[in-house]
């Protein structure tokens, strides 16, 4: 007992002057800024080093080309930003479309017994087959390219954020005002909108929030197998899987720079994720 | 027996329901089959050999008709002929599966037993030094993309340490039966580690908020008021709560774990299920691909089961739910 009076005491201790809340924030306005700087410093870069330039092929890192260059002399730095700046906008389209899905499932499944049935047979559906699989399926569908990409990104991701939702749904169904609502003849639709959306708002922006590091790690897993974006893109899967084959020549700046790139971004929507999540949701968000 | 029957139904409703979507997408594709099937020969392929290919596979015909067709056999056992391959599929999916079966079942469990180990010192602890330690590693390595991750081990243990082969299963340019075991498992160890740790941060980060739960409630705090301490503690009333639901999530991660499997025997050229699948889509072998997608929809099915079924035997709490309702 005296430990855990202890241990207690030491936690209060950590969070002395340190107001979690304001760190919660201040993490979240760094990580947006960081991201915001990583997307416009893609859109802007001069492409020109992408041009193919034999002189200076395979070249190790150094000061005029921080990340090296490959075989064909294109810098890998301008390669790696503007390979990020693809994968945000496939995530930005991808989470959007999986957000519209699942809303739309949720709220369906609040209308009777049977439509919430086959929202759950649907999600089962497509929890059932691995990720990689479906987006192949789609991707080969499609003929593979962009449009293959998001469309299969956004149809395998909705499911999670639809099981959340539909769970938080159901919780609010079962409230005392949503009862008093249809007693008063308000018709599923106005209940929706009204009692049951709003109430949604803190899970959908921390969903969308958290769909980007799924995306965009599923965008370059897919690219990275050869389906998807065509090879001159600069998309980071292409740059891993063609760095893959110059591996064991010991050029090891083609792999690692852009691999590590993609990590930070990632790791960044994922800590603002959560952190918006501790600002929007407390309730749940303080349990991380 | 009803929740048996439940779920047999369920299973014979999602695989029709698989096989009719994977269909319909792999059957819409703009991927000429035949293009597929000839390769680089079809400039010496005429018109009227091209004809016969497709009326012998029934091309023409309707593609409700196809998909009969294609399911018929596939009720009875026949999968169809791999493009790529020119094997039946079925024997192709037995022997892919196996290599992939050791390289999943040895990552499965690594992670399983690494997971909960650091789940179990992080909770112990809420709010040390260790649990954030472990806590952020956990968010960290779940941003790390499994290919990203295999590249850098492949990069350090293979290339630069030569500690570890390259690639495939076995050495290479050697017959099938000079293969050891030894140079069986040397070949699969960095993969399956690779693969492990894509599977540890949710099991780790379970864990830990179970146990934290676990620590914080009324029968913890009576123990505590009996006196009972640390490792005593922990282990009569902290681990025996929690052991049964991480083992029953991580065998409902079947579905990440095969797609992890995907890419991580992509990038080390391991001769599995999941390199055969990215060969068949890129090939345009369509039997090879739907025959893979069925298999993997049964795997994460049965992962899925066993997950319910060990709660249901085991948890007499569940069982009294399910005879309720």
């Amino acid at each position: 007992m005296a430990k855990h009076i202890r241990l207690k005491y030491k936690l209060s201790q950590r969070f002395e002057g340190r107001n979690p809340r304001k760190h919660a924030l201040i993490v979240s306005i760094a990580a947006i800024v960081c991201l915001f700087t990583l997307v416009i410093v893609g859109a802007f870069v001069n492409v020109e080093g992408l041009d193919v330039n034999f002189m200076a092929k395979n070249n190790p890192p150094s000061f005029t080309h921080i990340f090296g260059t490959d075989w064909l002399g294109r810098d890998m730095l301008i390669r790696t930003l503007k390979g990020l700046n693809l994968s945000f906008w496939i995530g930005v389209l991808a989470a959007t479309l999986s957000v519209i899905i699942a809303v739309s499932f949720s709220i369906l499944s609040s209308v009777n017994k049977t439509l919430d049935a086959v929202v759950t047979w649907l999600i089962d559906l497509f929890m059932g087959i691995p990720h990689i699989i479906t987006l192949i399926l789609i991707s080969f569908a499609l003929g593979g390219g962009l449009k293959g990409v998001v469309i299969g990104v956004a149809l395998t991701h909705w499911p999670m954020l639809t099981r959340l939702l539909r769970a938080e749904v159901m919780q609010i169904k079962s409230m005392e005002y949503i009862g008093v609502s249809q007693n008063m003849g308000k018709s599923w639709w106005w209940i929706g909108t009204h009692h049951i959306l709003p109430h949604l708002l803190p899970q959908l922006i921390v969903g969308f929030i958290l769909l980007f590091p799924h995306a965009i790690l599923h965008e370059a897993a897919i690219t990275f197998l050869g389906f998807g974006l065509s090879s001159e893109q600069p998309a980071i899967g292409i740059i891993l899987s063609e760095a893959m084959r110059y591996l064991s020549s010991g050029m090891w700046w083609l792999a690692f720079f852009p691999g590590f790139s993609l990590l930070i971004m990632v790791f960044l929507f994922d800590v603002l994720g959560r952190n918006l999540r501790k600002l929007i949701d407390p309730l749940n968000g303080q349990k991380l | 027996m009803n929740f048996i029957l439940k779920k047999s139904i369920k299973l014979v409703s999602l695989l029709i329901a698989v096989s009719i979507l994977s269909f319909i997408l792999v059957s819409s594709s703009p991927v000429d089959p035949v293009r597929a099937y000839i390769g680089s020969e079809s400039i010496n392929v005429s018109q009227s050999q091209r004809e016969k290919i497709e009326t012998y596979w029934g091309l023409h015909e309707s593609k409700t008709t196809q998909f009969f067709n294609w399911s018929k056999s596939l009720v009875q056992g026949n999968l169809g002929q791999s493009l790529i391959y020119r094997r039946p599929v079925g024997e192709i999916i037995a022997t892919r599966f196996r290599a992939s079966l050791a390289l999943m079942s040895l990552a499965w469990v690594l992670s399983g037993v690494f997971g909960f180990t650091l789940g179990v010192l992080a909770g112990a602890r809420e709010g040390s030094f260790l649990d954030r330690l472990i806590k952020g590693y956990c968010f960290a390595l779940a941003s790390v993309p499994a290919f990203c991750l295999g590249l850098i081990l492949l990069m350090v243990f293979a290339v630069w340490l030569g500690w570890f082969p390259v690639g495939l299963a076995s050495p290479f340019g050697g017959l099938a039966k000079n293969v050891t075991i030894l140079e069986k498992i040397q070949h699969l160890l960095l993969p399956a580690l690779t693969l492990s740790v894509v599977g540890v941060a949710s099991i780790a980060l379970h864990t830990r908020e179970k146990l934290i739960d676990v620590m914080n409630s009324e029968f913890v705090r009576f123990a505590k008021a009996k006196g009972e301490s640390g490792v005593t503690l922990l282990w009569r009333h902290g681990l025996r709560n929690i052991t049964l639901p991480a083992i029953s999530l991580h065998f409902a991660s079947f579905g990440e774990l095969f797609g992890g499997a995907i890419l991580v025997e992509e990038v080390f050229s391991y001769p599995g299920l999941g390199q055969s699948v990215v060969k068949a889509g890129l090939n345009g072998d369509i039997p090879l691909l739907l025959g893979i997608t069925i298999f993997s929809a049964i795997f994460i099915f049965i992962g899925n089961l066993i997950a319910d079924l060990l709660y249901f035997l085991i948890d007499p709490r569940t069982k009294r739910k399910w005879s309720h309702g």
